[in-house]
């Protein structure tokens, strides 16, 4: 049984089809790597696996049993068993970066409070910043925001993390500072991940398997290596980083 | 051409009342939550900065802006009233005037315009940064978290500030009044309370105050819940919130005058009851 499966899961916003009749199965311990261009769908992808949407046809299973038509509060429990990056870390902004950390364990667990002091300790060493504990978010860098996010993600101990473009808006060393911390906790914390990204140097780096999102369609699935070498026109374009025609017509139009 | 005029209206009204329905739903989900959360401490521990945020914050403006209705009433009716030789009776007009309309509809109004747009920006804010889906992800309902204990603070404090407003209401017309158009001040509160205002009238006022007080929490919340993307759509949301919240306290007023007139009618006799 798959951890993480989609059967013909369908979603559309007004007009546009975002995702058509989807089916994608994620093995436990794999690391998957979602790639695809900007607005191309992956992240809504990767919160119909939370229940953060619904799709509007076809079945999302975790664990062999269907969560997209539980309610929120049946949801809960499973939301439990993951930990999810959000592209700019949606950290509360409100709270320091200890309450941030401490948020999941206050919430859901019945530990004492210098219990808590420990793990939010812990989990904020791993990503390499046990120094920033009683700073607000707003005080933080952008890469500093997202490790952070990444502390308060693992702060429950998840089966599966998911992030959403965990490197981008960062400088090519935080990127790779990035990608370093999450082949750890793949390797510390033995979790599933799903990476969506459209860093190929991300890609690469971090997933074992790659598939790949062009019109509402998964139209490649491959390891890294079947990655490079693929003869497919839109996963090279993708890979190598060259604009087609159609994108470069607009360009070629005109100016009226 | 007059098909796709059909089609265009038939399209906004559809999105209108699938608006009003997921509104509904928002509201009936807050109730639920705020019924389960009676009897949790979690929730209790969450109310407090809001009571401070949305009941101590206010006060300043609701004081000045009650105390100066009050005395912007006492300047504008005095010449009428002495014209015909009532001046003794302005607190009757001021007084039932400020505990029955002005009081809580101002209160209500300042409230929305204060606690409603920053209730609005915040959630609003916290939606556009996916703070709200970092929340569902750690499987903590905003609803609860973040709803409730707002729309709890708006529902008591409303009340109390439309209470501080009517007693600044009531002093700054009696500053206007009574020191400076030299009406002798026994006479101005007899007047204010024999024929005037009586504790019917006063609990009419505290007790719409509830009711523009969960309108405003529901409306901002719901507004900042669902806002656009970017900086656009919160200031969009924080401008719907007031327009909507004042739009309802208005509503809400007509209908609880005509509502709390009929219920004193059919009670008259038991009137004494109430002072």
């Amino acid at each position: 049984m798959s951890l993480i499966e989609f059967r013909k899961v369908s979603k559309r916003f007004g007009p546009q089809v975002v995702l058509d009749r989807i089916d994608l199965r994620v093995e436990r311990g794999q690391n998957l790597v979602i790639i695809g261009a900007s607005g191309s769908g992956k992240s809504v992808m990767l919160k119909h696996m939370v229940g953060l949407l619904r799709p509007d046809s076809g079945q999302v299973l975790f664990e062999g049993r269907r969560i997209d038509n539980l309610s929120e509060r049946r949801l809960a429990p499973v939301r439990a068993q993951f930990g999810f990056l959000f592209q700019m870390g949606a950290l509360f902004d409100s709270m320091t970066v200890e309450e941030n950390v401490a948020f999941p364990l206050v919430e859901h667990t019945n530990k004492k409070r210098d219990e808590i002091a420990v793990i939010v300790d812990e989990k904020l060493r791993m990503v390499g910043l046990p120094e920033v504990r009683k700073k607000m978010p707003a005080e933080l860098s952008g890469g500093q925001r997202k490790r952070v996010a990444l502390a308060r993600a693992i702060a429950l101990d998840p089966r599966v993390i998911l992030y959403d473009e965990p490197t981008t808006g960062l400088d090519p060393i935080r990127a790779d500072v990035i990608n370093e911390l999450i082949l750890k906790l793949q390797r510390e914390l033995r979790v599933t991940s799903v990476v969506v990204t459209h860093d190929m140097h991300s890609a690469f780096k971090i997933g074992d398997r790659i598939v790949m999102l062009h019109d509402a369609h998964l139209v490649f699935d491959g390891t890294p290596q079947q990655t490079r070498e693929s003869d497919d026109p839109i996963v090279r374009r993708f890979v190598t980083g060259e604009a087609g025609d159609e994108e470069l017509a607009a360009l070629r139009d005109p100016v009226h | 051409m007059p098909l796709k005029m059909v089609e265009k209206i038939g399209g906004s009204a559809i999105e209108v009342l699938a608006q009003f329905g997921d509104f509904c739903i928002f509201v009936w989900r807050t109730i639920t939550w705020f019924f389960a959360g009676v009897v949790s401490r979690r929730s209790w521990r969450l109310l407090p900065p809001q009571l401070y945020e949305i009941g101590v914050r206010s006060v300043p403006v609701v004081a000045i802006t009650g105390g100066f209705i009050g005395m912007v009433m006492a300047v504008e009716t005095y010449s009428q009233f002495a014209a015909i030789g009532q001046a003794n009776r302005l607190g009757t007009i001021i007084n039932l005037s400020v505990v029955k309309q002005i009081g809580p509809v101002l209160a209500a109004v300042m409230v929305a315009g204060r606690v409603g747009g920053a209730l609005a920006a915040e959630l609003g804010t916290m939606h556009v940064t996916e703070q709200l889906d970092a929340l569902r992800v750690m499987g903590s309902d905003p609803i609860p978290y973040l709803v409730v204990p707002r729309f709890v603070a708006c529902v008591a404090l409303t009340p109390i500030l439309t209470a501080y407003s009517d007693v600044l209401g009531i002093f700054g017309g009696w500053l206007i009044a009574v020191p400076f158009f030299g009406i002798p001040n026994g006479i101005y509160w007899y007047y204010s309370i024999h024929g005037g205002v009586d504790t019917w009238q006063i609990m009419e006022g505290i007790t719409k105050a509830f009711l523009f007080g969960g309108a405003i929490a529901l409306i901002s919340c719901y507004k900042g819940f669902t806002s656009g993307a970017g900086a656009s759509g919160v200031g969009r949301a924080c401008t719907e919130s007031f327009v909507a919240a004042f739009i309802a306290i208005i509503i809400i007023n007509f209908v609880f005058a005509e509502a709390s007139k009929d219920m004193y009618n059919a009670i008259y006799g038991l009137r004494s009851v109430f002072g």
